[in-house]
């Protein structure tokens, strides 16, 4: 594999990273006058990657000719299809930021420049096909998520939600980093393909201890139980946009990393980590649901909502099938449109002055007040839950099957049941909404391009997504397809 | 047999100042006592034909760290008077010091020269690259085989740049900066009011 060859397969890292720095010359020279427009250029050059990447997805790249730098990164199908909904993530956190921004007065350029590198980091980590390209890329997306926490400086909760999450990311990056260093002593190797053939013949002690931390790293990244503790304060804290985009992009992106440390470095040895996938999947699902029920902050809520849908994901990642992860990234894009939607819809709960509201409570009888908003976060709030007619549900349907499919039965049935516990917080919200008085504390506008982003997501969660499925379901095949490639 | 004395004496002095650092009750002499470590590590890549390694070590920690260090130690609150008054006390000690430095240096060069120190490694495949230095090796790697990593970790110093001062600048709006135009500029009417108060009555400005 020769050098311009290797720069092909970068193209949207270089678009990416190129047009961060043309725009951070922009911000320095020009200032903060200059964010929005810095923010549609953002929009703009990952749009670009998006095009960039979308024909290695559909067509299903694979196989060596992937690979870039000597195997350091590869551009293969399942890489390409993280990377589709990590710029679409992103680009939604662009969409909704300024209005939120410009309420505070603090809407800075700097903004969309570290949600571009953020995405080019992301997008690095899903490539990885190596120790050290998996680190830097992890490394580049978290400094960049530490900042955004406490974007919004002069709040006191924003400030906590970034050391909070500072701290306790330095610790998981101490672990993985652990992990890898012992996986690298006992194998010899930082690339995933000599670490599987350095463990064809059987899993060392020293090697299994390697994996176990490098998945207790992940967990930190993907917010698994019992890696959790951060996930609410940091939503919480953090100015609502930034939550938005945690919930979503870096989602993907930790997802996909661990889906390729464990099926392609460790995926011959899959017994040696199975458990502890199935253990951090039944316990995410499980504190999820029951962590929710007592919230009186949405975006708290919906913190425990996303650490239960990660352990439904994990479902998908426990079967250690190609169906499984097939099934996991279907999951993942259907979370993605609900995640983005559901925030879209909290980002839009503002009283008459225009002042964000986030309790439960004052959401009361907004199916009357604004019964449009009322009905969409209805409709995301029953997707989340995986109410049939929704298409929350079938992502549910795809884990379940593969975890059956591979005799996993045991653990799809505690996952049914736990979905019915999480159920009742979802549809809690869908009851004060519509059977409470009327708080009528939600009065306030939103612009259009909330609207536009809040239709986009809730005719993709609608009846209307299940059209979607073929195609969907086609890309994902393909994408597992070039993951279980090599193994 | 150079290189056999040679390693003994860095070694043994690595762990001595290493011990010294954490014994010794001034943190001062803690900051120096770590410096001399540092320096006998880069010996010790000397002697195992890593030169770079041994210049990056006394230019980084030495260099760098380490004078930092002793910055941030000096603004404790030390007595220095006190400190000041052992001098002769100390005198030989700086003297022993000196001389086996200098022993060091003497013996670290020569055993340099006597050529690099044989190191066993398990399967034996990790030989020396005849005729070339090691930055040149090094930067062959850097700056070939892991460049997409190397320029992705300066992408990572520029976003923790970028992200300090996004959170911490904060502008020039409390500065007040002198405008010498507008002080030139100004006329004594605008400054100066002649007024003629009466007796007993204050003046209202």
């Amino acid at each position: 594999m020769d050098f311009q060859a290797s720069l092909a397969l970068i193209a949207p890292e270089i678009l990416l990273s190129l047009s961060g720095l043309a725009l951070l010359l922009v911000a320095a020279w020009v200032g903060d006058k200059a964010s929005r427009l810095i923010s549609i250029l953002s929009c703009v050059a990952l749009g670009g990657a998006f095009f960039l990447v979308a024909p290695a997805v559909c067509g299903g790249a694979l196989g060596p000719d992937t690979m870039a730098f000597g195997g350091q990164f590869t551009a293969d199908a399942f890489a390409g299809l993280a990377k589709l909904m990590i710029y679409a993530a992103a680009g939604a956190a662009l969409v909704i930021a300024p209005a939120f921004f410009e309420r505070f007065n603090m809407m800075r350029a700097e903004y969309p420049i570290l949600v571009l590198f953020a995405a080019l980091g992301m997008g690095i980590m899903v490539s990885a096909t190596n120790l050290l390209t998996l680190y830097v890329g992890l490394e580049l997306n978290s400094l960049a998520a530490y900042v955004l926490a406490s974007f919004l400086r002069t709040d006191g909760r924003s400030a906590e939600a970034g050391l909070k999450y500072f701290v306790l990311g330095a610790l998981a990056s101490g672990i993985l980093l652990f992990g890898m260093s012992l996986t690298y002593g006992f194998t010899g190797t930082t690339s995933f393909d000599g670490i599987r053939a350095a463990l064809s013949g059987g899993m060392t002690t020293g090697a299994l201890f390697g994996v176990t931390f490098m998945l207790a790293g992940l967990a930190f990244k993907i917010s698994a139980v019992p890696f959790h503790m951060w996930t609410p304060d940091v939503y919480e804290g953090a100015p609502t946009p930034v939550t938005a985009f945690f919930a979503s992009a870096p989602k993907v992106a930790a997802i996909a990393l661990s889906a390729r440390v464990a099926l392609d470095a460790f995926g011959p040895q899959w017994l040696a980590w199975q458990q502890i996938v199935v253990f951090a999947a039944i316990a995410s699902i499980v504190v999820g649901a029951l962590g929710a029920i007592g919230q009186a902050n949405i975006k708290r809520l919906l913190a425990y909502s996303s650490i239960n849908n990660v352990g439904f994901i994990l479902i998908g990642l426990a079967a250690a099938t190609q169906a499984g992860a097939s099934a996991m990234l279907v999951y993942l894009a259907i979370y993605v449109a609900m995640t983005v939607g559901s925030f879209v819809a909290v980002l839009m709960l503002k009283d008459a002055e225009g002042n964000y509201v986030e309790g439960i409570a004052d959401l009361a009888g907004l199916s009357r007040t604004q019964p449009l908003l009322a009905l969409c976060l209805a409709m995301m709030m029953f997707s989340l839950a995986g109410i049939p007619p929704l298409f929350g549900f079938w992502g549910k349907f795809v884990v379940f099957q593969a975890a059956v499919q591979a005799d996993l039965v045991p653990l799809a049935a505690l996952g049914i049941a736990a979905s019915v516990i999480g159920a009742f917080y979802y549809i809690k919200i869908v009851k004060v909404m519509y059977f409470d008085e009327p708080a009528g504390t939600v009065t306030g506008k939103s612009d259009w391009a909330h609207w536009a982003l809040l239709a986009i997501s809730a005719v993709a969660v609608s009846p209307l997504g299940y059209l979607l499925t073929k195609w969907l379901g086609a890309l994902a095949d393909g994408a597992a397809a070039a993951l279980f490639h090599a193994a | 047999m150079i290189h056999a004395i040679a390693f003994y004496l860095f070694a043994f002095m690595v762990i001595a100042s290493a011990v010294l650092v954490i014994t010794s009750r001034n943190p001062v002499h803690s900051v120096l006592w770590l410096i001399l470590a540092f320096f006998n590590a880069a010996g010790l890549m000397v002697l195992v034909g890593a030169e770079f390694i041994a210049m990056l070590l006394v230019i980084v920690y030495v260099g760098a760290v380490a004078v930092l260090f002793l910055f941030v130690v000096m603004m404790l609150d030390i007595d220095f008077a006190e400190l000041r008054s052992g001098f002769v006390k100390n005198f030989p000690l700086g003297i022993a010091i000196a001389i086996v430095l200098l022993a060091e240096l003497v013996l670290g060069a020569g055993a340099y020269k006597a050529g690099a120190l044989k190191l066993g490694t398990p399967d034996g495949t990790a030989t020396p690259l005849p005729g070339e230095s090691n930055i040149e090796s090094i930067g062959a790697l850097l700056y070939g085989q892991y460049l997409f990593l190397f320029e992705t970790a300066g992408i990572i110093l520029l976003v923790a740049m970028v992200g300090a001062i996004a959170l911490t600048y904060r502008g020039r709006k409390m500065q007040r900066p002198q405008n010498v135009t507008k002080q030139v500029r100004r006329r004594p009417e605008e400054a100066v009011v002649n007024t003629n108060p009466g007796v007993g009555q204050g003046i209202e400005l």
